[in-house]
C-alpha cells in the first residue's frame, strides 16, 4: 500500500545523505578489513579503545535501554497506557543492541573469533565476558520479544501467540540481563583506577551506569517518539495517537526523580573517596558541567515540563539528557581516560572512525525506517487487537 | 652478591621440578605469591643505558630490527614505552643533575590485571612467574591494555588478520631449557639479577640496607597492584623516572571482585522481586476490579430498592386515593340514602296526617 509514494520518494535529501554515508562507510569497512586498525583509527598503545568503544558500545548499550524500561513498565508493573510504548521501544532496543555487535566486528582485532568467550574459553574473573555474555543473550531476548511483530506482518499466527505467552518470563529475563551488562560496562572501568580521572573513578560505576542507563532509556523512548510523530505520523494508529502523551509525561516525571537521584549518588560518589578538591581544577569543571548542565538542569526541566504540561519543553529535554548521556560515557571512556598522559599521547578519533561511527547509526535509521514502514509498529495490527497481553 | 649465571643454573633443575609437583595448589582460588616463583630485580642505580639489553631482547624473541641500530643511544632523548615490536626500552631521566636510566617491560604481576581482565582467558600466570599470552584465543578486544597499569600490552594495529597483543614473556621458553632471560644474561653491570623472588626482595633488602645512602627504602614491585615479579630499588624517587607510585597494593582480581560479585545476587534476587512485583499489580488489578463490580452492583441494588419504595409509595399512595374514593361515594350514597329515606319518610308522615 505504500509502494506508490515509497517509488516517488527514493530521491529525497535525506536518501541522498543517507546514501552517501553508506557508501563512504563500505569504503572504509574496506579498508578496516584489509588494511588493518590503524590505517583506519588513530588507536595507538596507549589509547586501546576509542571512538567504537566509548560511543557505538557504552552509548549505544545506553541508549538502547528503553526496551527493558519500557517492557517492564507496562509488563511487570501493570502501567498498561505505555502498552503502545512497548514496540517502538522494543525495535529501537533490538536495532540497537544488533548495531553494537555489528560496530564491535570493526573494534576487534580478530572479530571472527567473538564466539570464542562463550563458547570456546570462558574468562570468567572478566567483567568484559559479563558484558559480552549478557549482550549476547539479551540480543537474543529482544529478537524474540520483537519477533510478534515480524510474525504478524509475515501471518505465522501460532508462533506469533506461543511467543506473546512467554511476554511476562522475557520481560524479566530481560530486566536481569539488562541490570547485569549496563553496570557492568561501567564496572569494566573499575579495574583501571590510575588511569580514569578520580571524578570519575568510583567503585559505584556499576551502579552509576545501571542507574543512568534508566532515564537514558526513558529519554530515549521520548525522543525518538517525537521523531516518530514528526516523520511516521501517518502509521500511528488511534490508540498509539492517544496514549502517546501519557507515555511522554509518564517517562518525563520518572526521568525526573531517577535524575534526581542519580545526581545525589553521585555527590555521594565524591564524598565517599573524598574528591572534592578535584572539582576547583579543571577536569572538575567539566564534571560539573556533565553533572549540573547534562543532568541536573534536565531532570528540573522534565519537572517542569510535567507540572505545566508542556510536551515540547520535555521533547527538548528529552534530547538534551541523551546527549548527557553520551556526554557522561565518553568522559569515562575517552575524556577522562588517561588523563594523566601528556596531551601529544591523547586520542582523537580519525575522521574515518568517526565516519563508521555515524555509518553505524545510519543504518540503524534506516533499517527502524524500513520495518516500522511494514509492519505493525506504531499501530495494532487489525487481526490481533484483542489479544492484549 | 645475588645470583650469578652458575648459581642459577644449577638451582634452575630443582626449582622447576618442584614447580611441578606444585601444580595441583596453583589451581586453588586465592594464591599467594608462590615461594619458588621467579623474578627479576632490576638495581636501577647500576644501569648505564647501554640497551644492549633491548638488542638481545629482539634476538631472543626474533623481532624485526629497528631503524636506529641498538648502539644509536640517541633515542634515549625520548621516553619510550612497549609496542608491538619492542618488548622492552631503556629510558632515561634527568633527576638532579644525573642521568638516571630504567628499563621497562612487563612486570608479570602476581595477580596480573591482563590476565584478570581477559574475556577468553588468553593470558595465564604461571606458577613459575611469567604472564603468559595465548594467540590461538586471543579476540583482539584489548581490554588487557585498558587494564595493565603498566601500560605494556601492545598491540599490532597494522596487522589486518592475525593481529597480536605482544609483551615481555620472561623469556619463559628459555627458562624451560634453562637459560636466562636474554636481557639478564646480556647485562654487562648486572642491573638485572634472575632469581626466585623471595631471595630477590631479601638481596634488595639487603642492599638497601647495606647502602641507605645509595638507595631509596623502597622496593617497587613488592606490593605495587598486589605484587609482581619483577622487582626494582632505586636511588631517586620513582615517580621521578616515569614508574607511577600511585597504583596502590590492591591487585586487580581483588577491584573486580566486588562488582564480579554482585552477579549472582541479581540473578538470584531480581527474577523472584519482579516476579512478586507483577503478582502485586495483577492483583490489585483484580481487586480495582472486584471493588468496581462490587461498587455497581451496590448502586445497582441501592437504585432498585428506591424504585421499589417510590413504587410502593405511588401503589399505596393511589390505594389511598381509591378508597378515599370509594368511602366518599359510599359516604355520598349513604347520604343521598338517607336524604331519600328522610324524605320519603317526612311524605308518608305527611300523606298520614
Amino acid at each position: 500500500m505504500t509502494t506508490h509514494s515509497e517509488s516517488r520518494s527514493l530521491l529525497t535529501p535525506f536518501n541522498v545523505v543517507a546514501g552517501i554515508i553508506v557508501m563512504v562507510g563500505i569504503v572504509i569497512t574496506g579498508l578496516r578489513f584489509f588494511s588493518g586498525l590503524s590505517t583506519v583509527t588513530n588507536l595507538d598503545d596507549n589509547n586501546p579503545w576509542g571512538l567504537w568503544i566509548g560511543f557505538d558500545l557504552l552509548c549505544g548499550v545506553a541508549l538502547a535501554a528503553g526496551g527493558y524500561v519500557t517492557s517492564a513498565s507496562c509488563y511487570i508493573f501493570g502501567l498498561k497506557k505505555y502498552h503502545s510504548a512497548v514496540r517502538p521501544a522494543i525495535l529501537t532496543a533490538f536495532l540497537g543492541y544488533a548495531l553494537v555487535v555489528f560496530a564491535l566486528h570493526y573494534d576487534v582485532g580478530r572479530p571472527w573469533r567473538l564466539p570464542y568467550p562463550i563458547f570456546l574459553s570462558q574468562g570468567t574473573t572478566s567483567l568484559l565476558f559479563e558484558v559480552g555474555l549478557c549482550v549476547f543473550m539479551y540480543l537474543t531476548v529482544l529478537l524474540i520479544e520483537y519477533s510478534p511483530a515480524a510474525l504478524e506482518w509475515l501471518g505465522y499466527k501460532k508462533a506469533r501467540n506461543i511467543i506473546v505467552r512467554m511476554t511476562l518470563a522475557l520481560t524479566i529475563l530481560g530486566v536481569v540481563l539488562s541490570t547485569l551488562h549496563q553496570s557492568s560496562l561501567g564496572a569494566l572501568y573499575i579495574i583501571a583506577p590510575s588511569k580514569l580521572h578520580p571524578l570519575w573513578y568510583s567503585s559505584y560505576l556499576p551502579v552509576f551506569f545501571f542507574i543512568s542507563s534508566m532515564f537514558s532509556g526513558m529519554s530515549m523512548v521520548i525522543f525518538e517518539g517525537s521523531l516518530a510523530h514528526r516523520y511516521l505520523h501517518h502509521k500511528m494508529d488511534k490508540t498509539h495517537l492517544t496514549e502517546s502523551e501519557g507515555v511522554v509525561l509518564g517517562f518525563a516525571k520518572a526521568a525526573s526523580f531517577i535524575m534526581a537521584g542519580y545526581v545525589a549518588i553521585k555527590v555521594i560518589g565524591i564524598s565517599a573517596d573524598n574528591n572534592w578538591h578535584y572539582l576547583a581544577t579543571p577536569y572538575g569543571v567539566w564534571f560539573l558541567v556533565e553533572l549540573i548542565g547534562f543532568v541536573a538542569l534536565p531532570s528540573f526541566a522534565y519537572a517542569i515540563g510535567v507540572r505545566e504540561k508542556k510536551i515540547q519543553l520535555i521533547r527538548w529535554t528529552a534530547l538534551w539528557s541523551v546527549l548527557g548521556i553520551v556526554l557522561n560515557r565518553l568522559n569515562i571512556s575517552l575524556i577522562a581516560f588517561n588523563w594523566q598522559l601528556p596531551t601529544s599521547e591523547r586520542y582523537f578519533p580519525s575522521w574515518m572512525e568517526i565516519a563508521i561511527s555515524i555509518f553505524i547509526v545510519t543504518i540503524g535509521v534506516l533499517v527502524y525506517r524500513f520495518v516500522v514502514n511494514r509492519m505493525p509498529i506504531l499501530y495494532e495490527h487489525p487481526d490481533y487487537q484483542e489479544h492484549h497481553s | 652478591m645475588g645470583l650469578t649465571r652458575r648459581d642459577f643454573l644449577y638451582g634452575i633443575g630443582g626449582v622447576t621440578s618442584s614447580f611441578v609437583t606444585r601444580k595441583a595448589f596453583g589451581a586453588t582460588k586465592s594464591f599467594s605469591p608462590h615461594e619458588n616463583s621467579v623474578g627479576v630485580l632490576h638495581d636501577i642505580t647500576r644501569c648505564i643505558g647501554c640497551r644492549k639489553c633491548e638488542d638481545a631482547c629482539h634476538q631472543v624473541n626474533h623481532l624485526p630490527d629497528p631503524k636506529l641500530s641498538f648502539s644509536d643511544l640517541s633515542v634515549l632523548n625520548t621516553v619510550r614505552r612497549t609496542h608491538s615490536d619492542v618488548y622492552t626500552v631503556v629510558n632515561r631521566f634527568e633527576v638532579n643533575g644525573q642521568s638516571v636510566f630504567v628499563k621497562k617491560q612487563c612486570n608479570h604481576c602476581l595477580e596480573p590485571a591482563c590476565a584478570s581482565a581477559c574475556f577468553v582467558k588468553a593470558f595465564k600466570k604461571e606458577i613459575t612467574g611469567p604472564v603468559i599470552y595465548k594467540e590461538s584465543l586471543c579476540v583482539g578486544c584489548r581490554y588487557c591494555m585498558i587494564a595493565c597499569p603498566f601500560n605494556i600490552p601492545a598491540y599490532e594495529y597494522h596487522n589486518p588478520f592475525s593481529p597480536k597483543v605482544t609483551k615481555c614473556t620472561l623469556c619463559s621458553d628459555r627458562l624451560n631449557q634453562g637459560l636466562l632471560p636474554g636481557c639478564v644474561d646480556i647485562c654487562p653491570k648486572e642491573a638485572l639479577v634472575f632469581g626466585t623472588r623471595q631471595h630477590l626482595i631479601n638481596i634488595a633488602r639487603q642492599r638497601i640496607d647495606e647502602h641507605p645512602e645509595r638507595y631509596i627504602d623502597h622496593i617497587y614491585g613488592e606490593h605495587e597492584m598486589g605484587g609482581t615479579s619483577w622487582l626494582y630499588i632505586s636511588g631517586v624517587k620513582f615517580s621521578d623516572i616515569g614508574m607511577r607510585e600511585d597504583l596502590g597494593t590492591i591487585s586487580a582480581p581483588a577491584l573486580t571482585a566486588g562488582p564480579l560479585s554482585a552477579v549472582p545476587i541479581v540473578v538470584g534476587l531480581w527474577p523472584v522481586l519482579l516476579t512478586g512485583m507483577y503478582a502485586i499489580s495483577k492483583r490489585k488489578e483484580k481487586i480495582a476490579e472486584a471493588e468496581k463490580a462490587e461498587a455497581v452492583k451496590k448502586a445497582q441494588r441501592i437504585m432498585q430498592e428506591q424504585m421499589e419504595t417510590k413504587i410502593a409509595e405511588v401503589k399505596s399512595k393511589s390505594e389511598k386515593e381509591k378508597e378515599a374514593a370509594i368511602q366518599k361515594a359510599v359516604k355520598q350514597a349513604v347520604a343521598g340514602a338517607e336524604k331519600k329515606f328522610q324524605s320519603e319518610k317526612s311524605e308518608i308522615e305527611e300523606a298520614k296526617s
